[in-house]
């Protein structure tokens, strides 16, 4: 195959341009494929981030014409035909450490501001904890376990682009497989952190989240479960 | 962070979460509402509108003042709240100022739609 | 200032019900107190009302009447999928429930238009 393919590739921080490059296309080529073959031959300066390459960790998540999605798993077949342009560029709703990386400081940090993370009461001398697997509950819970932190529906969201305190889909995903967890104790304080404007009830379900979450999670739903039990709680006065 | 402004932000957050959850039930309130009012408002259209034939239906009708009393205050509690939305988001209002807009657009709708179904019925 | 996201990330059928529901919502809110005040008129005697409905039935009047309703026909039903979304069973972003949406405002606004030149 000897036909080139163009790619504009964001160049600078918060502030920058984009600049272009020629590369060659290849059959089964990835976008991440295709920044890697700019940072090695064209631009060596080129700041990215991947590990894995095959769709498991996340970490290559940037935005492609537009739209966050995984570069490793993003067929440039399928989203630059020949003739159209391949733009990438950062993800956005991140801070821009350089280039395509962005600094993830602020994802995470909300993560642990909406209590994501399991506390416990369990000790080494208990008995396992029976859960039923099938109970609504786990199966509520089971829905939004897979999510790696990849931010690509953080990248994607305008509540979080439009309210910067606003936790967003994955944080609050999260909060919501916990919120289901039948072992966890820490269930008010997880409803008190997830409550109001800067938690669940900013959401306005654009759903753009769920419509581009690479492990087909649906951060819209695990909000909606958090809004009706946030908002009963609040009412009832027991938050 | 001290527990005074844990206190704050929760306090905040509890109030927002009570404002979700009565702009929900209005809206379902207002469903009901909407979907009677749609079948009234293309029932009067027919034929022309008119004053004698509006107020021939609605004066003295007490069915018709409870009715869309309770469609006034439904408006007044679901409106506001999407109004502060658009405020905070595309108009880069602060909270509090978000807020009162809101608080004073619900008495605008509270005072304006009562009055207007008093108008109609008395 | 961190980069925001573009309309190619906003090219899909739940943002774009998001976007009609809060426009249409906006535009329904800015008409209640003009509809208010309109009927308000009637405290000043039947009389009083039929001048401003007399006013009113030009077409640019009409025309925006029409709108309403078909926004507010939209504004429903897409509230709808919203409530069934909240509080009813998990069933993704119910996009079915779009085309509801925009059925049942199409529907309304054809009844009303010939209610209107009935």
């Amino acid at each position: 195959m000897a036909s080139s393919l163009t790619v504009k590739i964001w160049r600078g921080t918060d502030s920058g341009a984009f600049s272009s490059y020629e590369v060659p296309r290849q059959a089964a080529q990835t976008v991440l494929d295709v920044v890697t073959h700019v940072q090695r031959f064209l631009e060596p300066t080129l700041a990215y981030r991947f590990a894995c390459r095959v769709g498991m960790c996340g970490s290559c998540a940037m935005t492609v014409n537009g739209k966050a999605r995984w570069t490793c798993r993003t067929h440039v077949a399928r989203v630059a035909r020949e003739g159209e342009v391949l733009e990438i560029a950062p993800l956005a709703n991140l801070p821009v450490i350089k280039d395509l990386a962005t600094d993830m400081t602020g994802f995470f940090d909300k993560w642990a501001a909406a209590r994501g993370r399991f506390h416990g009461s369990a000790t080494r001398h208990d008995d396992f904890a029976r859960v039923a697997p099938g109970s609504p509950e786990r199966a509520a819970a089971n829905a939004g376990i897979e999510c790696i932190g990849c931010a690509v529906c953080y990248a994607s969201c305008d509540v979080v682009t439009w309210r910067p305190e606003f936790l967003g889909p994955a944080a609050l995903n999260r909060a919501w497989t916990l919120v289901n967890d039948v072992r966890d104790v820490a269930q008010t304080e997880r409803l008190r952190a997830v409550a109001g404007d800067a938690g669940c009830h900013a959401c306005h379900t654009q759903g753009s989240c769920t419509e581009r979450c690479p492990k087909q999670i649906a951060p819209t739903l695990a909000i909606a479960g958090l809004k009706r039990k946030v908002g009963r709680a609040a009412v009832r006065g027991e938050l | 962070m001290s527990d005074a402004n844990m206190s704050d932000a929760n306090v905040a957050g509890v109030a927002q979460a009570k404002r979700w959850y009565w702009q929900r039930i209005s809206a379902m309130v207002l469903a009901l509402c909407v979907v009677v009012h749609l079948a009234v408002l293309i029932y009067a259209t027919r034929g022309g509108l008119s004053a004698a034939e509006i107020l021939g239906r609605t004066q003295h009708n007490w069915g018709f003042a409870v009715f869309y009393a309770v469609f006034v205050v439904a408006c007044a509690v679901h409106v506001p709240v999407g109004l502060a939305n658009i405020g905070r988001e595309w108009l880069g209002l602060g909270e509090a100022t978000a807020l009162w807009l809101a608080r004073a657009f619900a008495l605008l709708l509270l005072v304006t739609g009562l009055r207007a179904v008093y108008a109609v019925v008395a | 200032m961190k980069r925001g996201s573009d309309l190619r990330a906003r090219s899909h059928p739940s943002y774009w019900a998001f976007l009609m529901h809060r426009l249409s919502g906006l535009a329904l809110a800015l008409f209640l107190p003009l509809h208010f005040w309109a009927l308000s008129r009637a405290l000043d005697g039947a009389g009083a009302l039929e001048g401003f409905l007399r006013f009113t039935d030009r077409g640019v009047f009409k025309l925006a009447e029409w709108s309403l309703v078909v926004l507010l026909a939209f504004h429903l039903m897409g509230g709808v999928r919203l409530l069934l979304i909240e509080f009813g069973p998990a069933s993704g972003l119910r996009k079915n429930w779009i085309a509801v949406a925009a059925g049942f405002a199409a529907a309304t606004g054809m009844v009303y238009a010939l209610a209107l030149f009935n």
